[in-house]
């Protein structure tokens, strides 16, 4: 099936309010949807013999920034027996407000159990929570790591156990800790024989 | 030394017997980080045969006189290799194999998730640069090692040194604070 042809198929089954846009004329043409309806359109996706898109190839998250406010996560849906590819998308505020300090999308997991790393890995780095995910962990950071590092507005913390973090000139301000000068000193005997030896 | 020629009696130092004894049988634990324990096993392997120093990787930190940070330190693995560190028998040695665990390497600035030297964690005796460092420099850094270690002498151990340099620093008292030497490392 083209893009053209799962377009329709969707719209056909979900109705139109489901596609807030279709995105064609790129080298990657990719299908926006309505955030809270992702999971069924991927279960239709995933269940019917026509599309049958049995592999969910890769699962990114985006971070556009605090000026656009928005974040997304995109799914690379390939069907192996049909040989064809979707690209959907789905996009939803940063929620960087105290109430609601991370934005919500509804988790696929149930029907590609490998996104559960992947939807791991992109609740760990950009800060997404994926809802009724069975795992809602970090992944990659420490468990007790603070924010989320690919976050276009995220400030490292100065210490963690203890470790200070920044680079911030760290030898000129510890000094440097590094091998004393009798052994950069070449008038030093080269290999120091601290022997008694006969006049 | 001394020989006499007839009993076959070699006289000698305590400290030049410990020191010998010590130097040639560093025993490394055996554990690698990232891309430069691939070039911490060439040298361990024939080719470069680390074994003609005595150095033997050993399988515990029980058993091991010194630790090769050889590869990228993460924030996860710090205190994991701040336990290993501690769980080591005095005297032992650190020696930072790499970029990476020397200063942060190529993650310095926006690699958030690497400390930016283990020296941040653990106190380093050696510095091996290097991305990754040949074996010959991580033999380098042994030979500099070795020369560190004959230079001990058990009158000022290491380790007092530094529990009483570490004391003196935090404003506790030591007997003799003021007599305690730099220490290096």
């Amino acid at each position: 099936m083209s893009f053209e042809e799962l377009r329709d198929f969707i719209v056909d089954t979900f109705g139109t309010e489901v596609i807030l846009e279709a995105k064609a004329d790129n080298l990657q043409p990719y299908l926006l949807l309505q955030t809270e309806r992702l999971p069924e359109v991927c279960l239709e996706l995933h269940d019917n013999p026509l599309t049958y898109f049995d592999f969910l190839s890769c699962v990114t998250g985006i971070d556009n920034g605090p000026e656009a406010g928005t974040m997304e996560v995109a799914y690379n849906l390939y069907s192996i027996p049909h040989h064809h590819h979707l690209t959907l998308k789905v996009q939803v505020p940063r929620n960087n407000t105290p109430e609601q300090s991370i934005p919500d999308v509804p988790t696929v997991s149930h029907i590609w159990r490998t996104v559960d790393w992947h939807e791991r890995e992109i609740f760990d780095l950009l800060g997404i929570y994926f809802k009724d995910h069975p795992d809602m962990r970090r992944i990659l950071c420490a468990a007790d790591w603070e924010g989320h590092p690919l976050r276009k507005d995220y400030k490292l913390q100065d210490y963690y156990h203890g470790i200070k973090v920044p680079f911030d000139q760290h030898n000129i301000l510890n000094g440097f800790k590094g091998e004393p000068i009798s052994f950069t000193n070449k008038a030093d005997n080269e290999f120091g024989d601290k022997r008694e030896k006969p006049e | 030394m001394d020989k006499t020629g007839e009993g076959g009696v070699v006289i000698t130092k305590l400290d030049d017997l410990l020191n010998w004894a010590r130097l040639t049988s560093l025993f490394p634990m055996g554990f690698g980080l990232a891309c430069c324990a691939i070039e911490m096993m060439g040298a361990y392997s024939s080719g470069y045969d680390m074994d003609r120093f005595g150095i033997i990787p050993r399988a515990s930190p029980r058993q091991s006189d010194v630790m090769i940070v050889a590869g990228t330190v993460t924030f996860k693995m710090a205190d994991r290799i701040r336990r290993l560190y501690e769980q080591m028998p005095e005297p032992r040695y650190v020696v930072s194999m790499g970029s990476c665990s020397n200063c942060g390497g190529p993650y310095w600035e926006h690699g958030y998730h690497v400390v930016k030297g283990v020296d941040r964690i653990i106190p380093v005796d050696v510095y091996v640069p290097g991305c990754p460092p040949r074996p010959e420099a991580l033999i380098g850094g042994f030979l500099k090692l070795q020369e560190i270690i004959r230079k001990e002498t058990i009158r000022a151990p290491r380790a007092v040194q530094q529990i009483m340099a570490k004391r003196a620093q935090q404003g506790q008292p030591v007997a003799d604070a003021d007599k305690a030497p730099e220490i290096h490392s």
